[in-house]
């Protein structure tokens, strides 16, 4: 178990204060100017060195990202935080967002130095209401203590944080059709290349990270990459929020070090499955989009990117959702499809139209109104929106569906038989 | 945007939402002030009872010095955006799968039955309109409910007809987790940060 001072997010549960004062009896704003004193190039060497790996869902090197930024700052450099936290089964940013804000700016600020931004952007989701009006205080705060604006934090970095409220729009998760939103369009993504660090927010250079990913960047350099690498398997380094949501005991949100077991994540921090270890049925490990892994692979699997890579499926955001032996897995996924139907951009036609097809078609699955060539059929279907659309979003929205198949075809057929005897007899 | 909705002949913020716009404006580089649009529509939806008139669109529009169709593609791309009038209480279920296998179809259930109106109507009153929705982002503390700007959590159907019977009598019931709880470290007390948290 991870260890209590080994935890960054101490106040994950807000049993305390989310307060500047509070905030920094927990250590942060602790010689922050000291950390950026030390210079771009140390900072991006030491998230590096770190491992920190992006904990938005795509797992991309942190540093590597911050190094892409062009070093002539003549135009303006953008850093956007995307707490547009909307992928079913995750809501860690969440408690980032109202129970330790504080952390979340001091992350902000020392990466906005590092990529050379004096202009951030917090864009959050717009359900998060009150999550927003949180930050809104703390950011109030942070300025009334002169930890943003002129000289912040005594650093000699100007760095101004706005808070930019979104309105109902999974799609502005990506990162480029949050840039849209940001500038006052529908929330569609963008073609890459030009790439963000290129040309990101209004043309300019900019960066974008997860606030889980921002918010453990000063507590790495405080405590040295070196202490971070320490946790999980190379490659896969640090320590990690899980989301533990569905047929458990006891959900929550919880961090622990990366590669842990599932089954030790499950049963030592969210009560165990309901009905004990023998009821599961299956896992979606890392939020919606990554596929379903059944039993025989939770029983094994280690919760980092590559050991779930190799098990067929993703770490994803680590929303981990759990699901027991009373759950019908096929409309546990339909209803996923019907999530992505319903949030599709409608920019590509692949996602757009393939994705509410394989909707109405999961549901038919469902009830087994169908036949068995008809699950090829679907499968042949997400093969052509796969790695056909704009943005990963398309590929998001047929995993589920694919990894049902692979794992629960029988139950597929099963209930298609089932469906056409009772057609029989009625 | 049909000719049969009814639309106020004129919009214009009040005085506090004019400064709060101003605010707003000055937060994106001088010639990026669409970037505001969609918390500008945020603040006339607010200013005009819950729902976006094309009266109110246009005005926004000219603030933003922006072509007004560009404004409803905006307004109507987003889910938060209400294109038509609703109720007082705008009650927005989460049936998404994480809702789900924690008993959403109950909630979405004792909805129905207590206002006595199906997923997208409005009671006669005014009050209540009822809504599915999409992942609210709070799957540990699920099923979510949210109402208005307001998240209710770890629900059980008596306590979201609770909640709705407050909400009657024009009570505002207290927000977030129903469970002993208020926190999402598991329902009862935390699994981790045990020392710390003692």
């Amino acid at each position: 178990m991870l260890a209590d001072k080994d935890h960054i997010f101490t106040n994950l549960h807000g049993v305390e204060s989310w307060n500047l004062g509070a905030a920094r009896r927990r250590g942060v704003w602790d010689n922050t100017a000291g950390i950026i004193q030390k210079g771009q190039a140390w900072i991006i060497g030491e998230v590096k060195n770190s491992g920190l790996r992006g904990r938005g869902g795509a797992g991309f090197p942190t540093g590597m990202k911050w190094s892409f930024m062009p070093k002539d700052l003549s135009v303006p450099h953008y850093l956007l935080i995307n707490a547009d936290e909307s992928e079913p089964g995750t809501c860690k940013d969440r408690d980032i967002l109202r129970y330790d804000p504080h952390r979340l700016l001091e992350g902000v600020l020392i990466a906005a130095f590092a990529v050379g931004a004096h202009t951030a952007y917090i864009y959050i989701r717009g359900e998060f209401y009150n999550e927003a009006l949180r930050v809104q205080q703390a950011i109030d705060e942070a300025y009334a203590y002169g930890l943003l604006g002129k000289n912040a934090a005594n650093s000699g970095w100007d760095c101004d944080v706005y808070l930019d409220r979104g309105a109902g729009a999974y799609s502005c998760g990506e990162e480029t059709a949050l840039m849209e939103s940001l500038e006052g369009k529908k929330g569609q993504p963008r073609n890459k290349p030009p790439f963000p660090a290129g040309a990101g927010l209004y043309a300019c250079p900019t960066t974008i990270n997860n606030v889980e990913t921002i918010a453990l960047v000063p507590e790495i350099l405080r405590r040295g990459a070196g202490w971070f690498a320490g946790f999980g398997r190379p490659k896969n380094s640090g320590t990690k929020l899980f989301c533990i949501s569905g047929h458990v005991n006891k959900p929550c949100n919880v961090e622990e070090a990366m590669s842990l077991p599932m089954k030790e994540l499950i049963e030592k921090y969210a009560g165990g499955v309901r009905g004990g270890w023998d009821n599961l049925l299956a896992v979606i490990p890392g939020g919606s989009s990554t596929p379903v892994l059944p039993k025989e692979i939770c029983d094994m699997a280690l919760m980092d990117f590559d050991a779930l890579r190799e098990a067929g499926s993703s770490l994803g955001t680590a929303g981990v959702i759990v699901m027991d032996k009373s759950t019908d897995i096929i409309y546990a996924i339909a209803r996923l499809s019907k999530f992505y139907k319903h949030e599709s951009c409608g920019q590509c036609t692949p996602c757009r139209e393939g994705v509410a097809w394989l909707a109405r078609m999961m549901m038919r699955m469902v009830e087994g109104r169908a036949t068995t060539g008809e699950i090829d059929t679907m499968l042949d279907v997400t093969k052509q929106i796969e790695g056909r659309t704009i943005c990963a979003f398309g590929d998001g929205a047929v995993w589920p569906v694919q990894g049902l198949i692979r794992h629960f075809r029988p139950q597929m057929v099963e209930r298609i038989e089932r469906y056409r005897k009772q057609a029989k007899f009625a | 945007m049909s000719e049969a909705k009814p639309q106020p002949k004129t919009f214009a913020f009040n005085g506090e939402n004019l400064a709060r716009a101003r605010k707003i404006i000055a937060k994106y580089p001088a010639g990026r002030q669409a970037s505001a649009v969609v918390p500008l529509l945020d603040l006339a939806q607010r200013q005009s009872g819950n729902w976006l008139s094309q009266t109110a669109m246009d005005y926004v529009a000219a603030m933003l010095d922006m072509p007004p169709v560009r404004v409803y593609e905006v307004a109507s791309f987003y889910t938060m955006f209400n294109m038509e009038p609703v109720g007082e209480n705008l009650v927005q279920v989460c049936t998404t799968t994480p809702c789900w296998l924690r008993g959403a179809d109950g909630i979405a259930r004792a909805c129905k039955e207590k206002l006595g109106i199906d997923i997208g109507e409005t009671t006669p009153d005014g009050k209540f309109t009822l809504r599915e929705c999409e992942c609210l982002g709070a799957c540990v503390n699920a099923p979510v409910v949210q109402i208005n700007d307001d998240y209710y959590e770890d629900l059980t159907p008596e306590g979201i007809g609770e909640i709705l019977d407050k909400l009657k009598e024009g009570k505002k019931p207290k927000a977030g987790s129903r469970a002993d709880s208020r926190i999402s470290g598991a329902q009862d007390g935390s699994t981790s940060l045990k020392e710390k948290n003692k």
